[in-house]
């Protein structure tokens, strides 16, 4: 070719290349990493479970689609491929318990995408983990729903409904069977405690008691039930490079010490620290809900006091609060935190004192050197 | 770096695939002079030189042709011999390909002894100079920084003769992907190089030299550590590969462990950047009395049909460097003047090699990868990969909101423009484009701020004169008045005085 002939359509800024990342690629790989508790979760507690997860991922797309379009988008479709509506779906779809009826998948991922998401602006906009908002609101507002678990039922196993049984529970016209039903350990140890009994005692006497399960066979939403599947995706991420240690190490901690003071000291009136990790969604919230880009600070160090925060008010919501669990509670609480952290943890600007100043001339930094 | 920041993820930089092999291993080629030269007469930091020639006169190749005015600027030489068609506006090497004065010169092919006139006189012992001298002729050679920047040389060696700098750097880092001019030179110009450093250690005082190469360049250690085993003060320092590796402030603390303060010149911290280039550029106009007329420019990229580092005469065209480099394989995507991460892109090829062009890319579309971007998700991938520490997201979203003082609040003075941010980002956010373009609007508010307090201070001065006027105008009147006054009082008095004069006479007549 003749360079002469080359003509630019227009000026570019450098830099000339890219990287390759793409952001959807994040979104896809934490897909990946819900997946096996996902499915896990669909064997335990069979297809009513698998169909409010559907339903939940679907309203989330429909509502991202027309809240784009009625902004005037002209290229939804390619907004809704980055798959963040998709995420916040699946993520609300494993806080929920796996019985609930249809319209409490689709009312929360109403609140999610509209009012907790699109409303500030759509994606990067929000202030609030829209899951986590979405949970809180329907927790608040539709208390009975929201707290009615059921008992692991593989989906081999004969009491295990079948298809159109499943579709008639997840529709809301048959109510999980009271016998099914099942106190999850966090609203156990809460209702003993409220009644003032000892959680020793209450946990050793009990047949109804929640037992742990490290395998996860037990009550709960998609999101607890199984810690080692929950904690795999959590390492596949971090291995992966899209989420980084900060924020769950920081989560974790916040609730395991405290978790472990408390019950070395009164064991009778506090959970100890295993069946706070195993519980109530923690190791979800620590490896996907408090790695969330939008709604954490940006730095490393603000990532961290973000996980503690967060870590630290789900186990005062557990131990003292009114809530059996506190997780969601927890994120929306230190998501408004996060300019504030944000703003005391700006990293040291190159030459610059950490309050900003130019450095001395003449005298080197030891600091980086 | 510190544990903490290490920890809590300080890890500055990115690391882009290099793209210097084939072209860092092909020979240097010599391009043949072109018909046609355009040199433009800003081509270094600070003022455009002066033109010293007219018209239609004849050169010879190393005369001065342009003188330098004003505190920061440098000298242009001929690159060939020739007669001088035209001094006028041809396309600047920018993307905006906005006019700039150049002189064009239509070669005659009479090759002229070198350092006619133009350059300083050879010397055989340059350490028997005094260092202020060398200065001097590094000025007469033209010299400017050969790494991009392209700041006057011999201003450099005074003022840090001056600040008493303890260490000069050496800036073989070249880590920008693709280029590899440097690289080049210290294989193949290694003495010449250690020449070019130990005439700058005497010019500037400074007590040892350190000539940073990354790692990715064995042959140019080797090289260089071969030219440097005489030299005690010479030493040669492979350095991590990493980009921006090669800018000023980041080589000085790799180096060194020094940090340069912010908004202060790297002699402030004791040291001085120079790049190889221009070490090799200081001997040959020292020891030979060379000017600085052409210099080692890579030719690369995937439409480039035969990537390699070519000589080539300062002045000559973008597009007579590619076809002499064996041409263009496909239509570019862009065209790129520097390095793939800090260059200008070309508005087109008509426009001509400057003494700071360090590369001329031929990107294809699969390496530029242009998409649309998408909205800032805060994965904070940009914080990690700032080499000075900013926080690219929310410098970006102040200027979004078009607040600019946000913006330079937040450390835009401090972005050195690397572009890793960018390069990172996976939502494809211009990051760079959005730094520029609020510098510029700063510098416009700033400008516009400067007119309105020059015009307040004309308009103070205004009215003060013209109150000045009305209070002397009303004093002269008043003084007019008051003379009125008295003379009217005199008459008066005079007439009185007469009246009562012919009284007493009429008077003395009725007595």
């Amino acid at each position: 070719m003749n360079p002469i002939a080359y003509q630019a359509g227009r000026t570019y800024a450098s830099p000339h290349a890219h990287g390759g990342g793409k952001g959807a690629r994040a979104m896809f790989f934490v897909q990946l990493a819900l997946a096996p508790a996902t499915l896990f979760g669909f064997w335990l507690y069979g297809w009513p479970a698998f169909f409010l997860w559907l339903v939940t991922i679907l309203s989330a797309l429909f509502f991202e689609f027309t809240c784009l379009r009625l902004m005037g988008n002209k290229t939804p479709g390619r907004v809704l491929c980055d798959g963040s509506a998709l995420l916040t779906g699946w993520l609300l779809a494993m806080t929920l318990p796996p019985w609930a009826p249809w319209w409490i998948g689709f009312i929360g991922a109403f609140i999610a995408i509209v009012i907790g998401k699109q409303v500030f602006g759509g994606l990067g906009q929000n202030v609030f983990n829209p899951a986590m908002a979405a949970r809180v609101a329907l927790l608040i507002s539709f208390p009975l729903q929201l707290t009615t678990w059921v008992a692991p039922l593989p989906l081999a196993a004969p009491p295990s409904p079948g298809w159109l049984e499943s579709l008639h529970i997840a529709l809301g016209q048959a109510a999980p069977p009271d016998a099914m039903t099942s106190a999850s350990l966090l609203g156990y140890a809460r209702s003993e405690l409220a009644r003032g009994a000892d959680l020793l005692q209450a946990f050793a006497a009990g047949q109804a008691a929640p037992r742990i399960s490290w395998l996860g066979v037990r009550a709960g939403s998609l999101g607890e039930s199984s810690a080692p599947l929950l904690a795999l995706g959590g390492l596949f991420l971090l291995a992966s490079g899209v989420i980084r240690w900060h924020a769950p190490a920081g989560m974790l901690a916040g609730v395991l010490v405290p978790a472990f003071i408390a019950h070395a000291a009164a064991p009778g009136a506090y959970l100890d620290a295993q069946a706070h990790l195993l519980s109530g969604a923690l190791l979800l919230g620590a490896f996907f809900i408090a790695t969330d880009y939008v709604t954490t600070p940006i730095t490393g160090a603000g990532r961290f006091i973000f996980g503690l925060g967060a870590g630290i008010m789900t186990w005062i919501i557990r131990s003292l609060g009114g809530y059996p669990e506190g997780v969601a509670f927890a994120i929306l609480f230190m998501n408004a935190l996060t300019p504030l952290i944000d703003r005391c943890t700006r990293p040291r600007v190159f030459g610059r004192t950490r309050a900003g100043e130019a450095l001395e001339a003449g005298a080197s930094s030891g600091e980086s050197a | 770096m510190g544990l903490m920041e290490k920890c809590f993820g300080f890890s500055w930089g990115v690391h882009p695939a290099d793209h210097k092999r084939p072209a860092a291993d092909a020979p240097v080629r010599v391009m043949p002079m072109p018909e046609r030269l355009f040199v433009p007469l800003a081509q270094h930091l600070g003022a455009p030189a002066l033109p010293a020639v007219l018209a239609g006169q004849k050169v010879k190749k190393g005369e001065r042709i342009a003188n330098p005015q004003g505190a920061v600027s440098a000298a242009i030489h001929a690159p060939a011999a020739g007669v001088v068609t035209a001094i006028g506006e041809i396309p600047a090497p920018h993307p905006s390909g906005l006019p700039v004065l150049a002189v064009t010169i239509e070669v005659d092919g009479e090759e002229a002894c070198d350092g006619a006139d133009g350059g300083p006189p050879p010397c055989d012992d340059p350490f028997a100079l005094d260092p202020a001298e060398i200065g001097r002729r590094v000025a007469q050679a033209g010299v400017v920084g050969m790494g991009g920047a392209a700041f006057p040389s011999a201003l450099k060696l005074s003022s840090s003769k001056k600040a008493g700098v303890e260490t000069l750097i050496i800036n073989g880092g070249e880590c920008e992907p693709y280029l590899s001019c440097d690289d080049r030179l210290m294989r193949d110009e290694a003495p010449a190089i250690v020449d070019g450093i130990r005439i700058m250690l005497h010019a500037t005082g400074a007590r040892e030299a350190l000539v940073g190469i990354e790692r990715n360049k064995p042959e140019a250690i080797a090289a260089m550590r071969e030219a440097a085993r005489a030299h005690g003060d010479v030493t040669i320092r492979p350095i991590p590969v990493r980009y921006p590796m090669g800018s000023e402030k980041q080589l000085a603390l790799t180096l060194t462990g020094r940090e340069i303060p912010a908004g202060r010149l790297p002699a402030d911290a004791g040291v001085v950047v120079h790049n190889v280039g221009t070490a090799k550029a200081v001997s040959e106009a020292i020891r030979h009395g060379r000017p600085l007329i052409s210099r080692l420019v890579t030719v690369n990229g995937g439409a480039a049909r035969a990537p390699g580092n070519i000589l080539a005469p300062v002045g000559a065209l973008v597009a007579d460097v590619l076809a002499f480099a064996g041409g263009l394989k496909e239509e570019p995507a862009r065209l790129i003047m520097g390095g793939l991460m800090m260059g200008m892109s070309l508005p087109h090829a008509r426009v001509p090699l400057v003494k700071g062009t360090s590369g001329i890319l031929a990107l294809s579309a699969a390496e530029v990868d242009d998409r649309a971007p998408d909205p800032c998700i805060r994965c904070a991938s940009c914080a990690r990969a700032c080499p000075m520490g900013l926080l690219p997201l929310e410098m970006a979203r102040h200027i979004a909101a078009d607040d600019f003082a946000g913006a330079a609040g937040r450390g835009l003075k401090d972005c050195i423009a690397c572009g890793c941010c960018a390069y990172v980002c996976p939502s494809r956010i211009p990051l760079v484009q959005y730094f520029a373009h609020a510098r510029g609007r700063l510098a416009a508010e700033e400008r516009a701020r400067l007119r309105l307090d020059a015009t307040r201070k004309m308009a103070q001065a205004k009215s003060a004169r013209l109150a000045a006027e009305a209070r002397e105008k009303a004093e002269a009147a008043a003084r007019r008045k008051a003379e009125r006054a008295a003379a009217a009082a005199k008459a008066k008095a005079a007439a009185e005085a007469e009246a009562a004069a012919s009284e007493e006479a009429r008077a003395l007549v009725d007595a």
